[in-house]
Protein backbone atom coordinates (compact mmCIF):
# COMPACT_ATOMS: atom_id res chain seq x y z
CA UNK A 1 0.00 0.00 0.00
CA UNK A 2 2.70 2.48 1.04
CA UNK A 3 4.72 1.51 -2.00
CA UNK A 4 2.04 2.87 -4.28
CA UNK A 5 2.00 6.30 -2.73
CA UNK A 6 5.66 6.71 -1.79
CA UNK A 7 6.35 9.76 -3.94
CA UNK A 8 2.88 11.17 -3.45
CA UNK A 9 3.47 11.10 0.30
CA UNK A 10 6.94 12.60 -0.08
CA UNK A 11 5.53 15.43 -2.17
CA UNK A 12 2.82 16.22 0.36
CA UNK A 13 5.42 16.26 3.12
CA UNK A 14 7.60 18.67 1.14
CA UNK A 15 4.69 20.91 0.11
CA UNK A 16 3.16 21.10 3.57
CA UNK A 17 6.44 21.60 5.41
CA UNK A 18 7.44 24.42 3.05
CA UNK A 19 4.09 26.13 3.66
CA UNK A 20 4.48 25.55 7.39
CA UNK A 21 7.94 27.14 7.35
CA UNK A 22 6.59 30.15 5.46
CA UNK A 23 3.74 30.41 7.96
CA UNK A 24 6.10 30.23 10.94
CA UNK A 25 8.37 32.79 9.28
CA UNK A 26 5.59 35.35 9.54
CA UNK A 27 3.78 34.25 12.66
CA UNK A 28 6.79 33.68 14.92
CA UNK A 29 9.70 35.20 13.02
CA UNK A 30 11.14 31.73 12.36
CA UNK A 31 14.01 32.44 9.97
CA UNK A 32 14.23 29.14 8.04
CA UNK A 33 12.06 30.49 5.25
CA UNK A 34 10.58 33.98 5.15
CA UNK A 35 8.60 35.81 2.52
CA UNK A 36 6.44 34.45 -0.29
CA UNK A 37 7.25 32.90 -3.66
CA UNK A 38 7.78 36.39 -5.05
CA UNK A 39 10.92 36.66 -2.97
CA UNK A 40 12.05 34.76 0.10
CA UNK A 41 14.98 34.50 2.42
CA UNK A 42 16.31 31.03 3.17
CA UNK A 43 17.89 30.80 6.66
CA UNK A 44 17.82 34.59 6.76
CA UNK A 45 20.66 34.87 4.22
CA UNK A 46 20.12 33.15 0.89
CA UNK A 47 17.76 35.11 -1.36
CA UNK A 48 15.29 33.15 -3.47
CA UNK A 49 12.90 34.72 -5.93
CA UNK A 50 10.49 33.81 -8.65
CA UNK A 51 12.23 34.23 -12.02
CA UNK A 52 8.87 34.47 -13.83
CA UNK A 53 7.85 37.45 -11.67
CA UNK A 54 11.26 39.01 -12.23
CA UNK A 55 10.84 38.81 -16.01
CA UNK A 56 7.39 40.40 -15.75
CA UNK A 57 8.73 43.23 -13.60
CA UNK A 58 11.61 43.78 -16.02
CA UNK A 59 9.04 43.98 -18.85
CA UNK A 60 7.14 46.57 -16.81
CA UNK A 61 10.25 48.73 -16.93
CA UNK A 62 11.70 48.54 -13.44
CA UNK A 63 15.21 47.34 -12.64
CA UNK A 64 14.96 45.22 -9.52
CA UNK A 65 17.42 45.06 -6.64
CA UNK A 66 20.48 42.79 -6.90
CA UNK A 67 19.23 40.42 -4.18
CA UNK A 68 16.08 39.64 -6.10
CA UNK A 69 17.98 39.04 -9.33
CA UNK A 70 20.45 36.76 -7.55
CA UNK A 71 17.53 34.89 -5.98
CA UNK A 72 16.04 34.37 -9.43
CA UNK A 73 19.32 32.99 -10.77
CA UNK A 74 19.53 30.53 -7.85
CA UNK A 75 16.02 29.25 -8.56
CA UNK A 76 16.62 28.94 -12.30
CA UNK A 77 19.82 26.97 -11.67
CA UNK A 78 18.08 24.70 -9.15
CA UNK A 79 15.20 23.78 -11.44
CA UNK A 80 17.12 24.10 -14.71
CA UNK A 81 19.96 21.82 -13.68
CA UNK A 82 18.32 19.49 -11.18
CA UNK A 83 14.62 19.44 -10.52
CA UNK A 84 13.07 20.16 -13.93
CA UNK A 85 9.45 21.24 -13.59
CA UNK A 86 9.51 19.96 -10.02
CA UNK A 87 8.16 23.24 -8.65
CA UNK A 88 4.67 22.38 -9.88
CA UNK A 89 4.36 19.05 -8.11
CA UNK A 90 6.70 19.36 -5.14
CA UNK A 91 6.34 23.00 -4.05
CA UNK A 92 3.26 24.70 -5.50
CA UNK A 93 0.34 24.53 -3.03
CA UNK A 94 -2.27 24.73 -5.80
CA UNK A 95 -1.07 21.29 -6.87
CA UNK A 96 -2.83 19.86 -3.80
CA UNK A 97 -6.13 21.36 -5.00
CA UNK A 98 -5.81 20.20 -8.60
CA UNK A 99 -4.65 16.75 -7.48
CA UNK A 100 -7.73 16.54 -5.28
CA UNK A 101 -9.89 17.56 -8.23
CA UNK A 102 -8.25 14.86 -10.35
CA UNK A 103 -8.74 12.25 -7.65
CA UNK A 104 -12.41 13.19 -7.25
CA UNK A 105 -12.75 13.10 -11.03
CA UNK A 106 -11.50 9.51 -11.16
CA UNK A 107 -13.74 8.48 -8.25
CA UNK A 108 -16.77 9.99 -9.97
CA UNK A 109 -15.71 8.48 -13.32
CA UNK A 110 -15.82 11.86 -14.97
CA UNK A 111 -12.73 11.30 -17.10
CA UNK A 112 -13.32 11.49 -20.82
CA UNK A 113 -16.63 13.23 -20.34
CA UNK A 114 -15.33 16.76 -20.18
CA UNK A 115 -16.36 19.48 -22.60
CA UNK A 116 -13.77 20.10 -25.27
CA UNK A 117 -13.05 23.78 -25.65
CA UNK A 118 -11.53 24.41 -29.03
CA UNK A 119 -9.10 27.05 -27.91
CA UNK A 120 -8.19 25.55 -24.59
CA UNK A 121 -5.21 23.43 -25.45
CA UNK A 122 -2.23 22.33 -23.46
CA UNK A 123 -0.26 24.89 -25.42
CA UNK A 124 -2.53 27.73 -24.23
CA UNK A 125 -0.35 28.30 -21.19
CA UNK A 126 2.59 29.32 -23.37
CA UNK A 127 0.38 31.89 -25.06
CA UNK A 128 -0.81 33.15 -21.70
CA UNK A 129 2.79 33.38 -20.53
CA UNK A 130 3.76 35.44 -23.59
CA UNK A 131 0.66 37.60 -23.13
CA UNK A 132 1.57 38.25 -19.52
CA UNK A 133 4.81 39.88 -20.68
CA UNK A 134 2.96 42.12 -23.13
CA UNK A 135 0.34 43.08 -20.53
CA UNK A 136 3.11 43.74 -17.97
CA UNK A 137 4.71 46.16 -20.42
CA UNK A 138 1.38 47.91 -21.10
CA UNK A 139 0.32 48.19 -17.46
CA UNK A 140 3.75 48.90 -16.02
CA UNK A 141 3.39 46.15 -13.42
CA UNK A 142 3.69 42.38 -13.17
CA UNK A 143 0.52 41.13 -14.90
CA UNK A 144 0.14 37.58 -13.64
CA UNK A 145 0.82 38.54 -10.05
CA UNK A 146 -2.46 40.37 -9.50
CA UNK A 147 -4.53 37.22 -9.77
CA UNK A 148 -2.01 34.40 -9.48
CA UNK A 149 -3.82 31.67 -7.49
CA UNK A 150 -0.43 30.29 -6.50
CA UNK A 151 0.51 33.31 -4.43
CA UNK A 152 -3.12 33.89 -3.42
CA UNK A 153 -3.08 30.44 -1.84
CA UNK A 154 0.36 30.85 -0.35
CA UNK A 155 -0.46 34.28 1.04
CA UNK A 156 -3.74 32.83 2.30
CA UNK A 157 -1.83 30.24 4.28
CA UNK A 158 0.60 32.82 5.67
CA UNK A 159 -1.65 35.84 6.26
CA UNK A 160 -5.24 34.58 6.03
CA UNK A 161 -7.38 33.95 2.95
CA UNK A 162 -10.09 36.59 2.61
CA UNK A 163 -11.85 36.53 -0.75
CA UNK A 164 -8.92 34.63 -2.27
CA UNK A 165 -10.50 31.42 -1.00
CA UNK A 166 -13.10 31.59 -3.77
CA UNK A 167 -10.41 31.72 -6.45
CA UNK A 168 -9.19 28.36 -5.18
CA UNK A 169 -12.71 26.92 -5.03
CA UNK A 170 -13.09 28.14 -8.61
CA UNK A 171 -9.97 26.27 -9.71
CA UNK A 172 -11.12 23.11 -7.97
CA UNK A 173 -14.53 23.22 -9.68
CA UNK A 174 -13.01 24.11 -13.04
CA UNK A 175 -10.64 21.14 -12.86
CA UNK A 176 -13.37 18.83 -11.56
CA UNK A 177 -16.29 19.67 -13.84
CA UNK A 178 -14.70 21.77 -16.58
CA UNK A 179 -11.46 20.62 -18.08
CA UNK A 180 -9.30 17.77 -16.81
CA UNK A 181 -6.01 19.29 -15.59
CA UNK A 182 -7.53 22.60 -16.65
CA UNK A 183 -5.46 24.93 -14.51
CA UNK A 184 -2.06 23.22 -14.18
CA UNK A 185 -2.10 21.54 -17.57
CA UNK A 186 -3.65 24.21 -19.76
CA UNK A 187 -3.65 27.68 -18.26
CA UNK A 188 -0.99 28.28 -15.65
CA UNK A 189 1.76 30.50 -17.11
CA UNK A 190 4.02 29.82 -14.14
CA UNK A 191 3.93 26.12 -15.00
CA UNK A 192 4.71 27.05 -18.60
CA UNK A 193 7.69 29.04 -17.40
CA UNK A 194 9.03 26.21 -15.26
CA UNK A 195 8.46 23.78 -18.15
CA UNK A 196 10.81 25.84 -20.27
CA UNK A 197 13.26 26.59 -17.45
CA UNK A 198 13.48 22.94 -16.42
CA UNK A 199 13.43 21.38 -19.87
CA UNK A 200 17.04 20.18 -19.71
CA UNK A 201 17.20 19.09 -16.10
CA UNK A 202 19.24 16.14 -14.87
CA UNK A 203 16.46 14.47 -12.91
CA UNK A 204 13.97 12.76 -15.19
CA UNK A 205 11.75 9.69 -15.28
CA UNK A 206 13.31 6.65 -16.91
CA UNK A 207 11.25 4.01 -18.69
CA UNK A 208 12.31 0.42 -19.16
CA UNK A 209 10.14 -1.06 -21.86
CA UNK A 210 11.22 -4.65 -21.21
CA UNK A 211 9.42 -4.65 -17.84
CA UNK A 212 6.32 -2.86 -19.13
CA UNK A 213 3.11 -4.89 -19.21
CA UNK A 214 1.13 -2.15 -20.97
CA UNK A 215 -1.36 -1.79 -18.12
CA UNK A 216 -1.36 1.99 -18.75
CA UNK A 217 -1.94 2.79 -15.09
CA UNK A 218 0.75 5.47 -15.45
CA UNK A 219 -1.20 7.27 -18.15
CA UNK A 220 -4.33 7.27 -15.99
CA UNK A 221 -2.66 9.09 -13.11
CA UNK A 222 -0.30 11.31 -15.08
CA UNK A 223 -1.38 14.98 -14.99
CA UNK A 224 0.45 15.61 -18.27
CA UNK A 225 -0.28 12.28 -19.97
CA UNK A 226 1.15 13.46 -23.31
CA UNK A 227 4.65 13.25 -21.88
CA UNK A 228 4.32 9.47 -21.50
CA UNK A 229 4.32 8.90 -25.23
CA UNK A 230 7.22 6.43 -25.09
CA UNK A 231 5.46 4.11 -22.64
CA UNK A 232 5.34 0.53 -23.93
CA UNK A 233 7.17 1.62 -27.10
CA UNK A 234 10.79 2.24 -26.25
CA UNK A 235 13.10 2.64 -23.29
CA UNK A 236 14.58 5.96 -22.35
CA UNK A 237 14.00 9.15 -20.43
CA UNK A 238 10.82 11.18 -20.43
CA UNK A 239 12.21 14.20 -22.20
CA UNK A 240 9.05 16.30 -22.67
CA UNK A 241 9.44 19.51 -20.74
CA UNK A 242 5.89 19.39 -19.34
CA UNK A 243 6.75 16.41 -17.08
CA UNK A 244 6.53 17.69 -13.52
CA UNK A 245 8.71 14.94 -12.03
CA UNK A 246 5.88 14.19 -9.65
CA UNK A 247 6.64 10.48 -9.63
CA UNK A 248 3.01 9.33 -9.65
CA UNK A 249 3.78 7.02 -12.60
CA UNK A 250 6.67 5.51 -10.65
CA UNK A 251 4.30 5.01 -7.71
CA UNK A 252 1.56 3.22 -9.64
CA UNK A 253 3.82 1.07 -11.82
CA UNK A 254 3.80 -2.46 -10.47
CA UNK A 255 6.25 -3.77 -13.04
CA UNK A 256 9.44 -1.85 -12.24
CA UNK A 257 9.20 -0.17 -15.63
CA UNK A 258 9.43 3.41 -14.38
CA UNK A 259 12.05 5.01 -12.14
CA UNK A 260 13.62 8.34 -11.35
CA UNK A 261 16.94 8.65 -13.09
CA UNK A 262 19.69 11.09 -13.87
CA UNK A 263 19.44 12.09 -17.47
CA UNK A 264 22.81 11.58 -19.20
CA UNK A 265 24.42 14.68 -20.55
CA UNK A 266 25.21 12.84 -23.78
CA UNK A 267 22.16 12.07 -25.85
CA UNK A 268 23.63 8.82 -27.20
CA UNK A 269 23.84 7.47 -23.68
CA UNK A 270 20.04 7.23 -23.45
CA UNK A 271 19.47 5.20 -26.57
CA UNK B 1 -6.32 25.41 -50.89
CA UNK B 2 -8.58 24.67 -47.97
CA UNK B 3 -5.64 24.04 -45.66
CA UNK B 4 -4.29 27.48 -46.42
CA UNK B 5 -7.72 28.95 -45.77
CA UNK B 6 -7.86 27.01 -42.50
CA UNK B 7 -4.48 28.30 -41.56
CA UNK B 8 -5.44 31.91 -42.19
CA UNK B 9 -8.73 31.50 -40.31
CA UNK B 10 -7.04 29.88 -37.32
CA UNK B 11 -4.37 32.56 -37.30
CA UNK B 12 -6.93 35.34 -37.28
CA UNK B 13 -8.96 33.60 -34.59
CA UNK B 14 -5.88 33.11 -32.41
CA UNK B 15 -4.73 36.69 -32.83
CA UNK B 16 -8.25 37.93 -32.12
CA UNK B 17 -8.59 35.78 -29.03
CA UNK B 18 -5.18 36.84 -27.75
CA UNK B 19 -6.11 40.51 -28.27
CA UNK B 20 -9.42 40.15 -26.46
CA UNK B 21 -7.67 38.29 -23.66
CA UNK B 22 -4.97 40.92 -23.34
CA UNK B 23 -7.51 43.75 -23.33
CA UNK B 24 -9.61 42.14 -20.60
CA UNK B 25 -6.48 41.36 -18.65
CA UNK B 26 -5.07 44.87 -18.99
CA UNK B 27 -8.46 46.38 -18.19
CA UNK B 28 -8.77 44.41 -14.99
CA UNK B 29 -5.20 45.26 -14.09
CA UNK B 30 -5.83 48.93 -14.69
CA UNK B 31 -8.72 48.83 -12.22
CA UNK B 32 -6.61 47.31 -9.48
CA UNK B 33 -4.05 50.06 -10.06
CA UNK B 34 -6.54 52.76 -9.21
CA UNK B 35 -6.37 52.79 -5.45
CA UNK B 36 -5.15 56.33 -4.77
CA UNK B 37 -6.06 56.38 -1.08
CA UNK B 38 -3.73 53.59 -0.03
CA UNK B 39 -0.93 54.47 2.41
CA UNK B 40 2.36 52.69 1.73
CA UNK B 41 5.17 51.87 4.21
CA UNK B 42 8.10 54.26 4.75
CA UNK B 43 10.51 54.71 1.88
CA UNK B 44 7.98 53.66 -0.78
CA UNK B 45 8.59 54.94 -4.28
CA UNK B 46 5.84 57.00 -5.88
CA UNK B 47 2.74 54.85 -6.36
CA UNK B 48 3.26 54.17 -10.06
CA UNK B 49 6.85 52.98 -9.65
CA UNK B 50 5.94 51.23 -6.43
CA UNK B 51 3.31 49.10 -8.14
CA UNK B 52 5.76 47.89 -10.76
CA UNK B 53 8.66 47.46 -8.35
CA UNK B 54 6.88 45.62 -5.53
CA UNK B 55 7.48 41.91 -5.99
CA UNK B 56 4.82 41.08 -3.38
CA UNK B 57 7.11 39.06 -1.16
CA UNK B 58 5.60 40.72 1.92
CA UNK B 59 8.94 40.64 3.72
CA UNK B 60 8.21 44.20 4.92
CA UNK B 61 5.04 43.05 6.68
CA UNK B 62 6.85 40.06 8.18
CA UNK B 63 9.66 42.35 9.40
CA UNK B 64 7.08 44.75 10.84
CA UNK B 65 5.30 41.99 12.72
CA UNK B 66 8.45 40.37 14.09
CA UNK B 67 10.34 43.49 15.18
CA UNK B 68 11.55 43.55 18.78
CA UNK B 69 9.34 46.49 19.68
CA UNK B 70 6.17 44.68 18.64
CA UNK B 71 6.07 42.06 21.37
CA UNK B 72 3.00 41.82 23.54
CA UNK B 73 4.35 41.94 27.10
CA UNK B 74 1.54 39.78 28.43
CA UNK B 75 1.82 36.88 26.01
CA UNK B 76 5.39 37.29 24.76
CA UNK B 77 4.16 36.95 21.18
CA UNK B 78 4.25 39.42 18.33
CA UNK B 79 1.27 41.72 17.99
CA UNK B 80 -0.54 42.52 14.75
CA UNK B 81 1.80 44.45 12.46
CA UNK B 82 1.26 47.96 11.14
CA UNK B 83 1.92 46.82 7.60
CA UNK B 84 -0.82 44.59 6.23
CA UNK B 85 -0.81 42.65 3.01
CA UNK B 86 -3.62 43.35 0.54
CA UNK B 87 -5.87 40.36 0.03
CA UNK B 88 -7.88 39.38 -3.02
CA UNK B 89 -11.19 41.18 -3.39
CA UNK B 90 -10.18 44.60 -2.11
CA UNK B 91 -9.34 47.56 -4.30
CA UNK B 92 -5.68 47.56 -3.27
CA UNK B 93 -3.35 45.66 -5.58
CA UNK B 94 -3.19 42.14 -4.22
CA UNK B 95 -0.10 41.26 -2.21
CA UNK B 96 1.13 44.82 -1.82
CA UNK B 97 1.79 46.26 1.66
CA UNK B 98 -0.34 49.05 3.13
CA UNK B 99 -1.36 50.36 6.51
CA UNK B 100 -4.47 51.84 8.10
CA UNK B 101 -3.41 54.38 10.76
CA UNK B 102 -6.72 54.44 12.66
CA UNK B 103 -6.25 50.71 13.36
CA UNK B 104 -2.48 50.54 13.73
CA UNK B 105 -0.27 53.52 12.85
CA UNK B 106 3.40 53.43 11.88
CA UNK B 107 5.49 53.62 15.05
CA UNK B 108 8.47 55.08 13.21
CA UNK B 109 11.10 52.48 14.21
CA UNK B 110 14.53 54.10 14.08
CA UNK B 111 16.11 51.14 12.29
CA UNK B 112 13.30 51.00 9.69
CA UNK B 113 13.04 47.18 9.56
CA UNK B 114 10.39 47.20 6.81
CA UNK B 115 12.34 49.22 4.26
CA UNK B 116 15.50 47.33 5.17
CA UNK B 117 13.79 44.03 4.41
CA UNK B 118 12.64 45.07 0.93
CA UNK B 119 14.70 43.16 -1.65
CA UNK B 120 13.24 44.72 -4.78
CA UNK B 121 13.76 48.42 -4.18
CA UNK B 122 10.05 49.26 -3.92
CA UNK B 123 10.79 50.51 -0.40
CA UNK B 124 14.00 52.39 -0.93
CA UNK B 125 16.24 53.31 2.00
CA UNK B 126 17.96 55.85 -0.26
CA UNK B 127 14.86 58.05 -0.19
CA UNK B 128 15.25 58.36 3.60
CA UNK B 129 18.88 59.52 3.77
CA UNK B 130 19.62 62.62 5.83
CA UNK B 131 22.55 65.06 5.63
CA UNK B 132 24.93 62.54 7.19
CA UNK B 133 23.98 59.93 4.59
CA UNK B 134 22.18 57.91 7.23
CA UNK B 135 18.68 56.61 6.75
CA UNK B 136 16.34 58.53 9.01
CA UNK B 137 12.73 57.49 9.48
CA UNK B 138 11.77 61.16 9.97
CA UNK B 139 12.52 61.73 6.28
CA UNK B 140 9.76 59.39 5.21
CA UNK B 141 6.66 60.75 3.56
CA UNK B 142 3.94 58.16 3.74
CA UNK B 143 1.26 60.82 3.61
CA UNK B 144 0.13 64.06 5.18
CA UNK B 145 -2.21 64.55 8.14
CA UNK B 146 -5.22 66.69 7.34
CA UNK B 147 -7.51 68.19 10.01
CA UNK B 148 -11.27 68.46 9.76
CA UNK B 149 -11.93 71.50 11.91
CA UNK B 150 -15.66 70.95 12.40
CA UNK B 151 -15.22 67.62 14.15
CA UNK B 152 -12.04 68.56 16.04
CA UNK B 153 -13.13 69.55 19.54
CA UNK B 154 -10.08 71.81 19.96
CA UNK B 155 -11.74 74.09 17.43
CA UNK B 156 -14.83 74.11 19.65
CA UNK B 157 -12.76 75.54 22.44
CA UNK B 158 -12.39 72.32 24.42
CA UNK B 159 -8.87 71.53 25.49
CA UNK B 160 -7.60 68.48 23.68
CA UNK B 161 -4.07 68.03 22.45
CA UNK B 162 -4.07 64.25 21.99
CA UNK B 163 -2.70 64.42 18.43
CA UNK B 164 -0.11 67.01 19.36
CA UNK B 165 1.22 64.99 22.27
CA UNK B 166 1.45 61.74 20.38
CA UNK B 167 3.22 63.22 17.35
CA UNK B 168 6.78 61.85 17.08
CA UNK B 169 7.81 65.22 15.65
CA UNK B 170 5.99 67.31 18.24
CA UNK B 171 6.32 71.08 17.73
CA UNK B 172 7.70 70.44 14.27
CA UNK B 173 5.21 68.41 12.24
CA UNK B 174 2.34 69.30 14.54
CA UNK B 175 2.24 72.56 16.47
CA UNK B 176 -0.34 74.13 18.74
CA UNK B 177 -1.54 77.58 17.80
CA UNK B 178 -3.04 79.71 20.57
CA UNK B 179 -6.01 81.84 19.72
CA UNK B 180 -8.30 83.88 21.93
CA UNK B 181 -11.70 82.35 22.55
CA UNK B 182 -14.10 85.25 22.09
CA UNK B 183 -17.12 83.21 23.17
CA UNK B 184 -15.97 82.77 26.75
CA UNK B 185 -13.73 85.79 26.77
CA UNK B 186 -11.26 84.22 29.18
CA UNK B 187 -10.01 81.03 27.51
CA UNK B 188 -7.87 80.28 24.55
CA UNK B 189 -8.15 77.82 21.74
CA UNK B 190 -5.28 75.32 21.42
CA UNK B 191 -5.47 74.58 17.74
CA UNK B 192 -3.47 71.77 16.12
CA UNK B 193 -1.67 72.83 12.95
CA UNK B 194 0.12 70.41 10.64
CA UNK B 195 3.35 71.43 8.97
CA UNK B 196 3.46 69.62 5.68
CA UNK B 197 7.24 69.90 5.33
CA UNK B 198 7.81 67.76 8.40
CA UNK B 199 4.74 65.53 8.63
CA UNK B 200 5.69 61.95 7.73
CA UNK B 201 2.19 60.55 7.62
CA UNK B 202 2.85 57.97 10.31
CA UNK B 203 -0.75 58.33 11.52
CA UNK B 204 -0.13 58.25 15.29
CA UNK B 205 -2.31 61.37 15.48
CA UNK B 206 -5.11 59.71 13.51
CA UNK B 207 -5.11 56.79 15.90
CA UNK B 208 -4.94 59.03 18.99
CA UNK B 209 -7.79 61.34 17.96
CA UNK B 210 -10.56 61.17 20.52
CA UNK B 211 -13.33 61.99 18.04
CA UNK B 212 -15.70 59.15 17.24
CA UNK B 213 -14.44 59.25 13.67
CA UNK B 214 -10.95 60.72 13.57
CA UNK B 215 -10.87 64.47 12.90
CA UNK B 216 -7.26 64.24 11.76
CA UNK B 217 -6.62 61.78 8.94
CA UNK B 218 -3.58 60.85 6.92
CA UNK B 219 -3.99 61.05 3.16
CA UNK B 220 -1.39 60.13 0.54
CA UNK B 221 0.73 63.09 -0.57
CA UNK B 222 -0.65 62.85 -4.06
CA UNK B 223 -4.17 63.48 -2.77
CA UNK B 224 -3.53 65.89 0.08
CA UNK B 225 -0.91 68.21 -1.40
CA UNK B 226 -1.60 70.94 -3.91
CA UNK B 227 0.82 72.58 -6.30
CA UNK B 228 0.95 76.33 -6.98
CA UNK B 229 2.61 75.95 -10.36
CA UNK B 230 5.89 77.30 -11.68
CA UNK B 231 4.55 80.73 -12.56
CA UNK B 232 4.08 81.73 -8.92
CA UNK B 233 7.42 82.56 -7.36
CA UNK B 234 8.08 83.97 -3.92
CA UNK B 235 9.94 87.16 -4.72
CA UNK B 236 11.11 87.49 -1.13
CA UNK B 237 12.61 84.01 -0.95
CA UNK B 238 16.05 83.52 -2.46
CA UNK B 239 15.67 79.74 -2.58
CA UNK B 240 12.43 80.04 -4.49
CA UNK B 241 14.10 82.46 -6.90
CA UNK B 242 16.38 79.60 -7.93
CA UNK B 243 13.39 77.92 -9.53
CA UNK B 244 13.19 80.70 -12.08
CA UNK B 245 16.83 80.28 -13.02
CA UNK B 246 16.46 76.51 -13.33
CA UNK B 247 13.18 76.54 -15.19
CA UNK B 248 13.14 75.80 -18.89
CA UNK B 249 10.68 76.50 -21.64
CA UNK B 250 8.23 78.55 -19.64
CA UNK B 251 6.77 80.68 -22.40
CA UNK B 252 3.35 82.20 -22.76
CA UNK B 253 1.23 81.03 -25.67
CA UNK B 254 -0.76 84.26 -26.02
CA UNK B 255 0.57 86.65 -28.64
CA UNK B 256 1.11 90.14 -27.29
CA UNK B 257 0.91 93.16 -29.49
CA UNK B 258 0.44 96.77 -28.51
CA UNK B 259 -3.12 96.72 -29.80
CA UNK B 260 -4.39 93.63 -28.03
CA UNK B 261 -2.87 94.74 -24.75
CA UNK B 262 -4.66 98.07 -24.91
CA UNK B 263 -7.84 96.67 -26.39
CA UNK B 264 -8.41 93.50 -24.47
CA UNK B 265 -10.88 95.07 -22.08
CA UNK B 266 -13.01 96.17 -25.01
CA UNK B 267 -13.27 92.66 -26.40
CA UNK B 268 -16.56 90.84 -26.29
CA UNK B 269 -15.54 88.45 -23.54
CA UNK B 270 -15.44 91.26 -21.03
Amino acid sequence: MIKNIKFLLARRVVQISLMLLYFLGNAYGFSALKGTFGASLLFGVIPLSDPYTIIQVLFSGFILGADVLLGGVIIVIFYGVFAGRGFCSWVCPVNMITDLANYTRRKLSLDGKEVKYKFLKRSSRYWIMSMSFVVSAILGMAAFEFFSPITIMQRGIIFGFGMGFFVLVGIFLFDLFGVKNGWCGHLCPLGAFYSIAGSKSLIAIKHNVENCTKCMECKVVCPESDVLSIISKNSGYITDMECTNCGRCVDVCNDEALHFGIRGLLKTQNK
Amino acid sequence: MSSRRDFIATSFQSVGLATVGSLLWAGYGDLTKKSPLVLRPPGALNEKDFLSACIKCDLCSIACKNRDTNIDLKTGLSKEPTIKVAKAGGNTLIGTPYFTPRDIPCYMCEDIPCAKACPSGALDMKTLLDKNNKANINNSSMGLAVIHKESCIAFWGIQCDACYRVCPLMDDALTLEYKRNKRTGKHSYLLPVVNSNSCTGCGLCEQACISEKSAIVVLPDKISKGRAGDHYVKGWDEKDQQRVKNSKGLTTKTKHTKENITNYLNESSF
